[in-house]
């Protein structure tokens, strides 16, 4: 099984990055763009020994801990078997 | 009286914190390294600058979990002084140990320069050797100093002068232009409701003998000195 766990800067958090993206793309001329948030991405190999069940809830745990700044940060993530 | 100074892989401003409390401030210190829960009977915990365990997936968040760690903040909810300065104040801010979090600069480049700040709370342990509303001048060196925390947090800060320093011009104007990485309210160090857990961006061991450019740094450390002599 694998999770996909994707963490984004909360909204109320400037996003500097993501902003001077959004300018140089706006630069080279892409159309159509409001606003570009940066965020990070983690793919995790389960081993198998979870149930689905467990894996969200090991996942949710690994991702709340470790994965994000809940100061700055929020995430989502998907399982796919 | 013992400083004991934290080493985690990567810190790099470890000696040189460990150098002004030996040399300049003539006190007996001692390194503690991050795999032990030992703290050595230390009065004192520098949590120094570099890049903790590479400061991999974001800066501090890897050195939070580390065992000394877990006894700087037993040694913290007792009372202790603990100093982060720089990536220590960005591991204090992810161990919970002081609100908030520090983010990419908004210029998104590193800064490294002499800054000026100035003292808002001079009652503090690490902060008595200053005036009131003096400025410093202190350099900064760092990538992820903009200083983030919510609302609610803010005016708990504010309500309590637990904001020690910010940044200001060399007149102690505090400006947007005075602000060097987009810090909310030019915030560059705070304190703990107890007042004994500091963290800063700037580097005051950086700015703690004449042969470096600059002695005001010098005063947080005499600070310390004095406040630790004071204790009972």
């Amino acid at each position: 099984m694998k999770a996909y766990v994707y963490v984004s800067l909360k909204k109320s958090v400037l996003d500097p990055q993501g902003k001077t993206i959004q300018g140089a793309l706006k630069k080279m001329g892409f159309k159509g763009l409001e606003e570009v948030r940066q965020g990070k991405y983690f793919e995790l190999t389960l081993d198998g020994g979870l149930t689905r069940a467990e894996a969200e809830s090991e996942v949710a745990r690994i991702a709340r801990d470790v994965l994000t700044n809940p100061v700055i940060e929020e995430f989502r993530f998907s399982l796919e078997d | 009286m013992k400083f004991g100074v934290i080493i985690f892989p990567g810190s790099n401003c470890d000696h040189d914190a460990y150098w002004t409390i030996q040399q300049v401030a003539k006190q007996p210190v001692t390194f503690l390294w991050h795999d032990s829960h030992d703290l050595e009977n230390c009065d004192a915990i520098i949590v120094p600058g570099g890049f903790a365990y590479g400061d991999y997936l974001r800066t501090g968040a890897i050195a939070k979990f580390s065992p000394v760690m877990e006894s700087v903040r037993k040694f913290a909810d007792g009372g202790g002084l603990v100093l982060g300065i720089c990536n220590g104040f960005q591991i204090l801010c992810e161990s919970g140990l002081l609100p908030g979090a520090l983010t990419r600069n908004v210029g998104l480049k590193y800064v490294c320069k002499p800054v000026h700040v100035r003292v808002e709370n001079a009652d503090t342990p690490f902060t008595n050797a200053c005036r009131q509303g003096e400025v410093l001048t202190i350099p900064i060196g760092h990538m992820d100093g903009n200083y983030f925390c919510d609302d609610a947090t803010l005016e708990e800060l504010r309500r309590d002068q637990r904001i020690v320093f910010r940044y200001a011009t060399p007149t102690g104007e505090i400006t947007p232009e005075a602000n060097p990485n987009g810090s909310l309210d030019n915030i560059a160090g705070i304190c703990s409701p107890g007042r004994n857990v500091l963290g800063m961006m700037p580097h005051p061991e950086r700015s703690s003998e004449p042969e470096l450019g600059g002695t005001e740094g010098f005063k947080i450390f005499q600070s310390l000195v004095g406040a630790m002599a004071e204790k009972p």
